[in-house]
């Protein structure tokens, strides 16, 4: 179905057809980044409409679909299809030095589900009766009261999960089974160890949230009571499945995400990770091992006895370690590194401080009793904006500079790119910080108007603000790689210097079978990161 | 410590001893602590963990932060074609690098998780004394039910200096009440009972909220909480019965 030996196609039906690793790979990228761009922008009405007490410029009802669509299109539409999708897809066979993926069609098949999904979940602002269940759909609000429709949730969750086991499957299979002749486990990027993790959680883990869902409208549509109390349901439970699978969700984004700043940080550092193999077997492993024990922190103040809470306290303070050990691993690249400060670095040494904000404000909500004045408050808001939603964007945003001109050709524009990050830096900075101290205050979490906390409307305002600058750092951030399609100057195979193999393909951006008539040969000795002297 | 570190090339080693830092800071935290108070307000117990908190979270980023810093100055790139110069981890400071920072890291958090735990049980134990409301919520209000049967809506009133205990529950969909000065909550819902008691210490007026999204009105599920002297309380609260008797 590949006419063509290149890599960019020439019509649509080429690439709706396509079976073809990068261009399936482009394809999540497309729908996640159009996917980011409606959800931000519903961020920003938001932010206008918190601006001022009261109702500014829309109803209640309105908003609340507006946040639900914000949170759950970021997560399920944006960032998880971006990294396990976009990033995995493409370069996953590109560094292990591999033709395309094991099961080219069923990732076809699964890039279709991600597009159906996508186009579903954007009929939310279409449709009669919109789900405004936020991204959680706890019953039995989602179940008996919403005046909304749960089955689009449901459905739409449903897609989404059906195209993650496909991908999740597709790309266990081919890290195992397709490494070029002669690469160890030990040889493989820290990116690749990283996308193994995910997909072993996703695997493990979405079938859960897919019963959940199921389990929703069944409740709702054909009267079972799976969550009712009045019939021997427990509202509890359904609270239990979501966050058995959300919260091990947050490390399938968590990991791909430090796993591309890896590869941007060792590249620019001219450097090898700081202590690989901990990173790996310690950090990533040990991430995948404990991120399914935690889930009762988001039930925290859900009457569950007090014994559970203690524990998942207790696990919860665990899961710092190896997280903790990647970033030390992450910071200690650097040293004696040879650093380049060019745009996809400035995103990865931002991220580290985004991230290290976001992770160090995360101890508060695991200490059970602090939890109890900050769960559902603007703090915890904050909090996982910065632990997941920025520091994801910051890596994904640097992802996508450093990848351009392999995937492309192009060279994007150096003025335009840093520019970018600065504003957003800046933005993000003034938003979620003065959101940490609205939390603090006490401001809960999904409100349209707080006419009850009246002292906060300035810090508010001062976030509305800073939303506004995040709104024109993205902008110039887009401008950037679109000016770069459009007008960029042509990249080199290697523009960086990169030591690791998917900047070795003969040609730039790679042709169809990635590596011409023979595979890459790997020597004992080689690594991806084999920077200075031996 | 006031022999000067040869900071220059031992960037690594200098990482390593802050994270013993970090291992003395909360050893520097109970020394500075005065300890004694009344045992069994959560509010303060609350508001001290938190500064605890707060100062330690601040020391680990600041460090990390600066030393993050301090190797991006140090170690950019001088002339075009420069390599970093590979640092190999013998076995033993492969494993130091993981097990030292590790641990550190975690008597921090557990010395703190400690004392999180003995509040976690001021909260969730009940003092004997208790006074004891009703509460039901539902879109989007909440009903106060008071032991004589006295019912309110959206208004909350307690004797002060005596400690509160709510039994809740939900009469259609999850909510959560919140009490910000008092450093709590805990979700209602149907099918199950939840409690939380809080300290009204001084009298005065405070609010509370929901802090579980219920759907259309959420943000306006607020009332207010009245702390009135203890005899003015009772007065009030025979005269409501009265007034719903009569």
């Amino acid at each position: 179905m590949n006419t063509q030996p290149g890599g960019i196609g020439r019509t649509l039906k080429e690439w709706i057809f396509t079976t073809d690793h990068k261009r399936v790979g482009v394809l999540y990228l497309i729908g996640s980044l159009a996917a980011f761009v409606i959800a931000g922008l519903m961020a920003l009405l938001i932010r206008i409409e918190l601006a001022e007490v009261g109702a500014t410029i829309t109803t209640s009802s309105t908003y609340n679909v507006w946040l639900y669509f914000h949170g759950a299109a970021m997560i399920l539409a944006f960032q998880i299809p971006a990294l396990t999708g976009f990033f995995a897809n493409y370069f996953i066979p590109l560094m292990i030095g591999a033709r395309d993926v094991a099961f080219p069609r069923l990732n076809a098949l699964s890039v279709w589900l991600f597009w159906m999904a996508i186009v579903l979940a954007l009929l939310t602002f279409v449709i009669p009766n919109p789900p405004d269940i936020m991204w959680t759909g706890y019953p039995p609000y989602s179940t008996t009261y919403t005046p909304g429709n749960t089955a689009f949730y449901t459905f739409t969750v449903l897609l989404f999960g059906f195209s993650s086991i496909a991908g999740g499957v597709n790309l266990i299979t081919t890290i195992v089974k397709m490494r070029a002749p002669g690469m160890g486990w030990n040889q493989l990027n820290i990116f690749v160890w990283c996308i193994l993790g995910a997909f072993i959680l996703q695997l493990i883990f979405v079938p859960v949230l897919g019963s959940a869902v199921t389990m929703l409208s069944f409740d709702k549509y054909l009267g079972t009571s799976f969550f009712s109390p009045a019939a021997g349901g427990d509202v509890l439970l359904y609270q239990n499945l979501f966050w058995f699978y959300s919260h091990p969700a947050v490390y399938v984004i968590f990991l791909p995400f430090i796993g591309v700043v890896f590869e941007i940080v060792s590249t620019f550092a001219r450097q090898r990770p700081f202590n690989y193999k901990v990173a790996v077997y310690g950090g990533i492993f040990g991430t995948v091992l404990i991120s399914g024990e935690v889930w009762v922190h988001h039930l925290f103040t859900s009457g569950m006895p007090g014994w559970i809470r203690t524990g998942m306290m207790v696990t919860t303070l665990l899961i710092s370690i190896p997280v903790g050990l990647m970033m030390i691993s992450l910071a200690g690249t650097l040293y004696k590194g040879a650093i380049e400060y060019r745009t996809p670095m400035l995103y990865g040494v931002g991220f580290i401080f985004l991230f290290l904000i976001g992770g160090l404000t995360g101890i508060p909500h695991a200490m059970v009793s602090l939890d109890l004045h900050l769960q559902d408050t603007h703090f915890v808001v904050a909090h996982f904006h910065y632990v997941m939603a920025v520091a994801g964007t910051f890596s994904i945003f640097g992802g996508v500079y450093y990848y351009l001109p392999k995937i492309t050709g192009r060279m994007y524009s150096e003025g335009l790119g840093k520019l970018g990050f600065w504003v957003t830096f800046v933005g993000v900075n003034i938003t979620f910080f003065a959101m940490f101290i609205v939390g603090l205050r006490g401001m809960p979490r999904r409100y349209f108007d707080y006419s009850q906390f009246p002292e906060l409307e300035g810090l508010h305002q001062i976030q509305t603000y800073g939303a506004y600058i995040i709104a024109l750092g993205f902008a110039i951030t887009f401008i950037a790689w679109i000016h770069a399609l459009v007008a960029g100057e042509k990249a080199t195979g290697n523009p960086w210097g990169s030591k690791s193999l998917e900047w070795f393909t003969p040609e730039t951006p790679p042709g169809h079978g990635n590596w011409g008539p023979e595979l890459p040969k790997i020597s004992e000795d080689w690594t991806p990161y084999d920077y200075g002297e031996k | 410590m006031g022999k000067r570190l040869k900071v220059a090339s031992n960037g690594p080693l200098l990482l390593f001893l802050l994270f013993l830092l970090f291992l003395l800071q909360p050893v520097a935290a109970t020394a500075s602590s005065g300890g004694g108070g009344g045992p069994d307000d959560p509010a303060a117990g609350w508001d001290h963990l938190f500064h605890e908190m707060l100062i330690d979270i601040t020391v680990i980023g600041l460090v990390f932060a600066l030393v993050t810093l301090y190797l991006m100055v140090k170690y950019r790139r001088k002339e075009p074609g420069q390599q970093g110069t590979p640092v190999r981890l013998s076995r033993g400071a492969m494993l130091g690098w993981a097990l030292i920072p590790a641990f550190a890291f975690m008597a921090d958090d557990f010395y703190l998780a400690l004392k999180g735990w003995d509040l976690f049980n001021d909260y969730r134990n009940v003092p004997e004394e208790s006074y004891e409301v009703k509460l039901e919520s539902r879109l989007w209000n909440w009903s106060f039910t008071y032991p004589n049967g006295v019912q309110t809506m959206d208004e909350l009133r307690v004797p002060e200096g005596k400690p509160v205990v709510l039994r809740m529950t939900s009469a259609d969909v999850v909510h959560s009440l919140f009490l910000p000065d008092f450093r709590v909550k805990e979700d209602s819902m149907p099918g199950r009972i939840t409690y939380l008691w809080f300290y009204p210490k001084n009298r005065g007026e405070y609010v509370f909220t929901c802090a579980e999204y219920c759907g259309l009105l959420h943000s306006n599920m607020k009332g207010k909480l009245i702390v009135m002297p203890a005899e003015d309380f009772f007065a009030w609260l025979e005269e409501e019965a009265k007034i719903k008797g009569g």
